[in-house]
């Protein structure tokens, strides 16, 4: 029962422990480094490094008053922020993590990720249109057209490394890129749109035009406040460690390391520790791409998604499955 | 796994029944997405995994998605709640729950007969959904192919100015 076996009760504790644990020193992470790159402190005060913060936030959030507007749609209103938070934590299920540490090993991996990413949605949908306010409303329309447009092309991105790896199995991915070699040098392309993509699902910067403060205020969150307004922003976090945990496991070898030579003599111990480099990369550089770009407007948007992004990833699947065909035959 | 596919039964069925009679259009879509969720999990314990994956992306994740979006442009207020309220009064229900009695009876008869079914006794990999859609049921593929592109090019006429 105490052992590393996928779904083991002791699994499940540790991964779900971690990935809160995380997700929440993400929120300190983020803003610090942001304040370096901004040349200012961030956030310094709470315990050495300010490292505390996210408990101080926490501590704050909960005992705000938890209002609910008269005006609002109370049932979808009370339910569209549990749903972002929930979603992630069950996409993180199948996330492998080492050789028998993980949560599920379902043959149907990959799209139980997108599946999850799909009801994702829902949580900025209903915010915006419970909230019964013209902003609010305005943010749900753009978070729900942004995130079905590039729902799509993350999809098709990724159906070149099935195809390499023919399973849709997670793990059995990152075994077919030991033997084959990483899928970011045979994948190019879909890596970087699924990266792209994935940005956009997660409504992180520079594609967070459903908060757009300079625009809608604070987009479909406005009407939102204390704990309801905490899980939207804690499942964004966990959006994000679920980016970049499933970044590393798609097209850069999951828990292998990049040489032989490099894995520590535990294959448990080495699979953590290679998938936390790799996810800790990931991580920095969302936080460099918040610190470096700017917005885009709204219709270039929707433009780059339908027009660049959409045929370059058709075509990406074109081009693999002839190569595969070809080398099949 | 049979538990697991009762429960889902019984959710799938009150939510549907919940969608239906439900007077504010964002609570009737709320249910419905729950259950197309419940459905998904009924083709999981069945061993339908593909089925259960693509119910949930496709029609819980894309088409329901759509329909929200759609309720959020049409600007509807109270005067549909009370609109609705007004075709759905209870004498309305009396017709349509006698008939639909009778299809349960039917429904009941028939299944009365039909032995018991193993739970998931098959594992359907994608794989062989694959195989079949593009062996024996390719002609079907393909027709649906071209009612797509017809809605695609009919969309895009619509959409140009």
């Amino acid at each position: 029962m105490f052992e590393f076996v996928v779904g083991s009760p002791l699994n499940i504790v540790l991964i779900l422990g971690a990935v809160l644990v995380t997700a929440a020193l993400l929120i300190w992470v983020e803003r610090r480094v942001l304040g370096f790159l901004n040349e200012r402190l961030g956030p310094n005060r709470c315990g050495p490094f300010g490292i505390a913060q996210s408990l101080a936030d926490v501590g704050k959030l909960i005992t705000k008053e938890d209002w609910v507007p008269p005006f609002a749609d109370k049932m979808p209103f009370i339910v569209a922020p549990v749903i972002v938070p929930v979603v992630m934590l069950l996409s993180f299920a199948v996330i492998p993590l080492a050789p028998g540490v993980g949560i599920m090993d379902l043959n149907v991996g990959l799209l139980w990720v997108l599946a999850m990413a799909g009801l994702g949605a829902y949580s900025a949908m209903l915010g915006g249109l419970a909230s019964n306010n013209k902003f609010s409303l305005l943010g749900g329309l753009r978070a729900a057209g942004q995130m079905i447009s590039y729902e799509v092309f993350m999809g098709i991105s990724i159906l070149g490394v099935v195809i390499l790896s023919d399973s849709f199995n997670l793990r059995e991915i990152v075994e077919a890129q030991h033997k084959h070699g990483w899928f970011v040098f045979s994948q190019f392309i879909g890596f970087i749109i699924f990266v792209i993509a994935g940005l956009a699902e997660t409504k992180r910067w520079p594609f967070d035009l459903a908060e757009g403060e300079a625009e809608i205020i604070s987009g479909f969150n406005t009407e939102y406040s204390g704990m309801k307004f905490g899980l939207f922003f804690v499942g964004e976090y966990i959006g994000m460690l679920l980016l970049a945990a499933l970044i590393p496991v798609l097209f850069f070898g999951g828990w292998y390391a990049p040489f032989e030579w490099l894995e520590l003599p535990n294959a448990i111990i080495s699979g953590i520790f290679w998938m936390c480099v790799k996810t800790g990369f990931w991580i920095f550089f969302f936080i460099l791409v918040r610190a470096a770009l700017v917005r885009p407007r709204y219709d270039q948007l929707m433009n780059y998604g339908w027009l660049v992004m959409l045929p370059l990833s058709l075509i990406n699947l074109l081009v693999t499955g002839a190569v595969v065909l070809a080398q099949g035959n | 796994m049979s538990l697991l596919f009762y429960i889902a039964a019984v959710i799938s069925v009150l939510s549907t029944l919940i969608a239906i009679t439900r007077v504010n259009v964002t609570h009737a879509l709320l249910y419905f997405i729950l259950s197309l969720i419940s459905l998904g999990t009924i083709f999981y314990t069945v061993g339908a995994h593909f089925a259960a994956v693509l119910e949930v992306i496709v029609y819980a994740g894309a088409i329901m998605v759509m329909y929200v979006f759609v309720a959020m442009m049409l600007n509807l207020g109270h005067a549909t709640i009370d609109q609705e309220r007004a075709w759905l009064k209870p004498s309305i229900w009396i017709g349509p729950s006698v008939m639909a009695a009778l299809l349960l009876v039917v429904l009941m008869w028939v299944l009365k007969d039909t032995g018991a079914a193993e739970m998931a006794h098959t594992v359907t990999a994608a794989k062989q959904v694959g195989i079949a859609l593009f062996g024996p049921y390719v002609l079907a593929v393909e027709l649906a192919s071209m009612l797509l592109l017809a809605g695609l090019v009919g969309a895009y006429h619509l959409a140009r100015k």
